[in-house]
């Protein structure tokens, strides 16, 4: 089979423009071959090369002294959580594929950020996600999200990693795209971090893990293109397989590999497969790497160079190992029956070159492809839906007659309902770490002794031996983003999902250590998409700033439209916290009957002439309406509100945090009286007694439902009350008592009369929404 | 005590195992690879959850045919206690250790909640130390956990009193709606007819620490421990 000439057309498929070729020829110093034009089209792909978004990223705070390894510099970041110990956490869109195939695309998809975890040496040890569809009354929407949630549980559930939380949103605008981002953390020491550089002038380079198949060609470059319905239909054959048996495999003996010392790098194959990871492993040790082809195993007969190098065949690692040091490789990976194979060596030559039986087929400056994509400054000009969004006003909806019936709207309404029908199908507790599982503003996470990753001391043993860790440790993971907010103002969308994330870590008692981010956007060619892109990012950075939460890398997903047009804008936003000591772990629900219901922060903010409602829930789902100015963030007090109750945490005095997010006050009152679980069929309820008829001259769905930022619903015991409130005074904090827990029903009294729903009745609603609707 | 808890490629609640047996309760427990021939000196054997060579056969199917598996024939053959968890509990099914089979949950999903677990007889080597009327919270997390077994085996484990755990409600009652799985007559865990090989779905390693929300599956685990420090005492005397 010859390789087709490589002509302008061909230039074009690849999704290259003629500056871009010629940039190309200029690197080269002569007209790339077909395979050559492969390997730049899927390295200088938006999913490789960020060339739409460089710019921009260099705006997040990536930097503080608990940072071990930063953004961009390796596969994830890895931050320090004391004692010798450290996380590395990541997260990654697989939303294309998921499109096209939604059960294999989302199990590829935390395959692949399970792989970016262990590249680094650590331990993977929780996982998360976050995910879009458009509504569920769509047939088409059912199948990608029962498929999207089974894929993910599939993957998770067999490799053995507990999925602890994650969010789920419907909007129409996810209609033709759903998303689905994959959260991973792992656990390792400071001496094990590895990196992905391929180090040392004459090391030889291992392939490890299974066969290299046609599948998933040039995945890469089809995450960087708009999905049509054709593109659908051709690409499906782009969409890998997972297998996480294969992984798992992988997974241990990369560890017990990793533990033995001979290993100078490791580098997965994800995207852009062999192309990717021999090109940035030689870039990053300043090296050149020289492999054959022919030795890769293959999984199909007559495979291409081309083939060979943009396969996405998954579960595959390439492993630079120090010379002299090969048979270990070949005792452990025989050991967990695994395919391996001696590939290639590291040259000092700056080039990767790539032969196929002694040919060469490619010869690349790697340095120059790995990092000399071509940067754009897109232009970027305000969206003009924003005018109207703008001129947006209260008065347009009438006050709410009905309280009653819109919470249990709420209540049922996809976004707020309970996601049990998810979680349920993903093993949450695998590991045995799980301390507060999936249902609470956080998840929370227990490091123990076998969280981490064999030492040399275990390699030496054919029995691990069994260690203890002095200090156990506790982590709060959460995934956000409200992008109705980010669609309705970029900058300020930004700034709440930060926010929100900071949030949930500090109702569960912990303080933020870092942050990943996930930007999911429309076709940046665009200028109205590229404002959003801008704004949203600029609105990140500056919250990352002010939680001390700096981005330790994340993934940029654009292109995300369908014919019908461009998401929301998702910037998604994954947040680890460190909480200090067990004692401090707290969950949303209320615990006991007479314990003192209280507010912190501001009833509403008066400032904000549409109260909390712009871009609300309730707007959207009684109403029918996405538009309105969204609240602001005052990120000082948000900071304030935050240090205060963890504060109040640390002195023992709070039994339950959980903050005011969507539907406001009245849903946040509400999931605090149902959200508690004690086993199948057996929800924990309790009622709660409310008074706000102090809160005057304010319209009653306001109150209610409006989603004014920076206010935290929490319980005390009775004898504490008055502490508590003094001591948020304190420390700059509004904090008024709202009632008391007990009773059947959620009471709230109110200026414009009283309303009453039993808790039976509102957890029902709430718990069976989605299952109801997946019938 | 001696445990040896079982490794296959994919098992993955392993270290869950270990985590209780010894760091919990203090014994010693070491992990196992499949491709061993030997229990050593082994007093227990636990084969843990997870998913033996990717299930991609049938749940434990493969399994029950590694060389290990074959020691541990022998093993519960001379009377030497095996407690099969959810995969163990599968892979004892296939191995012929335990009657019945488990197929694919009624939902065809898998699922992951805590259930109520009631301990139908004391006498066991796995319940000795189980309060008579204590009902144990404790996670389930499988796809495939619907006990199954014809009407002759049935009535065979029945009059045997070989059912060990029932999955029931809050109130401890056997109802259709307590059953997370569509397992025959809400059978959650089984012994065999000499009563020292045991298989259950739900995860007592799960549940056995204050910090994991519950530690009543500490109780089957000192159950077993209970039951091998009687006999080692019965032995010396």
């Amino acid at each position: 089979m010859t390789d087709p000439v490589v002509t302008p057309e061909l230039v074009q498929k690849h999704g290259l423009t003629m500056e871009e070729f010629a940039r190309i020829k200029a690197i080269l110093g002569r007209e790339p071959n077909y395979t050559e034009l492969g390997i730049f089209s899927v390295m200088w792909s938006e999913h490789c090369s960020y060339k739409n978004t460089r710019p921009l990223l260099k705006g997040f705070p990536t930097k503080s002294p608990k940072i071990l390894v930063g953004a961009g510099e390796e596969n994830a970041g890895i931050i320090d959580i004391g004692d010798g110990l450290a996380i590395a956490f990541k997260i990654e869109s697989h939303n294309h594929p998921s499109a096209v195939e939604p059960f294999q695309g989302a199990a590829t998809g935390v395959g692949g950020i399970i792989r970016d975890i262990f590249t680094m040496g650590a331990r993977p040890i929780a996982s998360l996600n976050s995910l879009r569809f458009g509504e569920l009354s769509n047939p088409d929407v059912r199948r990608l999200f029962g498929g999207v949630v089974a894929g993910i549980g599939h993957y998770g559930n067999c490799f053995g990693i507990p999925t602890v939380a994650g969010e789920v949103y419907f909007d129409k605008s996810y209609e033709g795209n759903p998303l689905v981002n994959a959260f991973c953390l792992g656990v390792l020491r400071h001496d094990q971090i590895i990196r992905g550089a391929a180090k040392g002038i004459g090391n030889p380079v291992f392939y490890v893990g299974p066969a290299t198949g046609r599948d998933g060609l040039a995945g890469a470059a089809f995450a960087s293109q708009d999905l049509t319905e054709e593109s659908a239909d051709q690409q499906r054959g782009a969409v890998q397989v997972g297998d996480p048996f294969m992984e798992k495999l992988v997974c241990e003996a990369c560890l017990e590999l990793l533990a033995t010392d001979a290993v100078a790098g490791i580098q997965d194959m994800g995207a852009a497969g062999l192309t990717c990871s021999t090109c940035e492993t030689a870039a990053r040790g300043g090296t050149g790497i020289e492999i054959e082809l022919s030795k890769v195993p293959p999984r199909a007969p007559n495979m291409t160079p081309y083939e060979i190098l943009l396969s996405e065949s998954q579960e595959r690692m390439l492993i630079i190992v120090k010379k002299g040091r090969e048979a270990e490789v070949q005792r452990i990976f025989d050991k967990w029956d695994l395919p391996w194979a001696q590939i290639g060596m590291v040259t000092d030559t700056g080039r990767m070159v790539v032969k196929h039986y002694g040919k060469i087929v490619a010869d690349i400056p790697a340095n120059k492809l790995a990092n000399e994509a071509p940067v754009y400054h897109r232009d970027a000009s305000e969206p003009k839906y924003l005018k109207s969004v703008r001129a947006f006003a209260l008065a347009e909806v009438p006050d709410t007659k009905d309280p009653v019936a819109n919470l249990e709207t709420l209540l049922a309404w996809p976004t707020i309902a309970s996601k049990n029908w998810v979680y349920r199908q993903y093993d949450h507790m695998v590991r045995n770490g799980t301390v507060v599982c999936p249902g609470s503003d956080a998840a929370v996470l227990r490091i123990k002794h076998d969280s981490l990753p064999p030492t040399i001391a275990d390699s030496a043993h054919p029995q691990p031996a069994i260690r203890n860790l002095h200090v156990e440790k506790f982590v709060a993971l959460t995934v956000d983003c409200n992008a109705s907010y980010v669609y309705l103002d970029p900058y300020e969308g930004g700034k709440i999902a930060v926010a929100e994330a900071a949030r949930n870590l500090a109702c569960s008692g912990a303080t933020p250590l870092g942050t990943t981010d996930n930007l999911n956007f429309g076709n940046p060619h665009n200028p109205e998409i590229f404002y959003q892109l801008r704004e949203s990012v600029r609105g990140l950075a500056e919250a990352c700033r002010a939680f001390n939460a700096p981005i330790t890398g994340g993934n940029v997903s654009l292109y995300n439209q369908s014919p019908e047009g461009a998401i929301d804008p998702t910037p998604t936003v994954a947040m680890v916290g460190l909480i200090e000591k067990p004692e401090h772990v707290t969950t949303q629900w209320f615990k006991d009957e007479g314990d003192a219901i209280l507010l912190l922060g501001d009833v509403v903010d008066r400032q904000d002439s549409l109260l909390g409602l712009g871009g609300s829930a309730y707007l959207k789902a009684i109403h029918g309406k996405k538009t309105g100015t969204p609240p602001r963030c005052d990120l000082e007090k948000e900071t304030e509100l935050h240090g205060a109750l963890r504060s109040l945490i640390y002195s023992g005095e709070v039994k339950s945090a959980h903050d005011c997010s969507e539907g406001g006050l009245a849903v946040a009152l509400a999931e605090s009286c149902i959200s508690r679980l004690i086993a199948r069929d057996t929800p924990h309820l309790l009622g709660a007694q409310v008074d706000l008829s102090e809160v005057k001259e304010l319209r009653l769905d306001a109150l209610l439902f409006g989603e004014t930022q920076s206010r935290i619903v929490i319980s005390t015991a009775p004898i504490n009350t008055t502490k508590v409130v003094e001591r948020a005074k304190l420390l700059g904090i509004q904090a008024m008592r709202l009632g008391t827990v007990g009773g059947d029903s959620l009471h709230l009294k109110t200026a414009a009369g009283d309303f009453s729903w039993p808790v039976a009745e509102l957890h029902d609603l709430w718990w069976n929404a989605i299952a109801g609707a997946m019938k | 005590m001696n445990f040896a808890v079982l490794q296959f490629p994919a098992s993955n609640c392993d270290q869950d195992a270990v985590h209780v047996l010894h760091h919990v309760l203090g014994h010693s427990a070491r992990l196992l690879w499949h491709k061993e021939a030997s229990l050593g000196n082994a007093d227990a054997v636990v084969i843990p959850g997870g998913f033996s060579y990717g299930d991609y056969l049938r749940t434990g199917a493969v399994a029950r045919f590694s060389p290990i598996m074959q020691a541990v024939q022998e093993f519960a053959m001379n009377g030497g206690p095996v407690l099969g968890i959810c995969n163990g509990f599968q892979i004892l099914c296939e191995a012929g250790l335990l009657p019945g089979a488990l197929i694919r949950n009624r939902s065809l999903q898998f699922r992951c909640e805590h259930i109520f677990l009631k301990t139908v007889t004391t006498d066991s080597p796995f319940t000795n130390q189980i309060p008579a009327d204590k009902l144990l919270r404790v996670p389930i997390a499988h796809g495939e956990g619907c006990y199954f077994a014809n009407e002759a085996t049935l009535a065979k484990l029945k009059a045997n009193n070989q059912i060990l755990w029932h999955y029931v409600n809050a109130q401890g009652e056997t109802t259709e709606q307590a059953n997370p799985n569509g397992s025959l007559e809400n059978i959650a865990g089984i012994c065999n007819h000499r009563r020292n090989v045991a298989g259950l779905m739900p995860h007592p390693e799960r549940a056995s620490e204050p910090l994991s929300g519950s530690s009543d599956g500490r109780l089957v685990f000192q159950s077993l421990i209970a039951w091998l420090e009687r006999n080692a005492q019965a032995k010396a005397a």
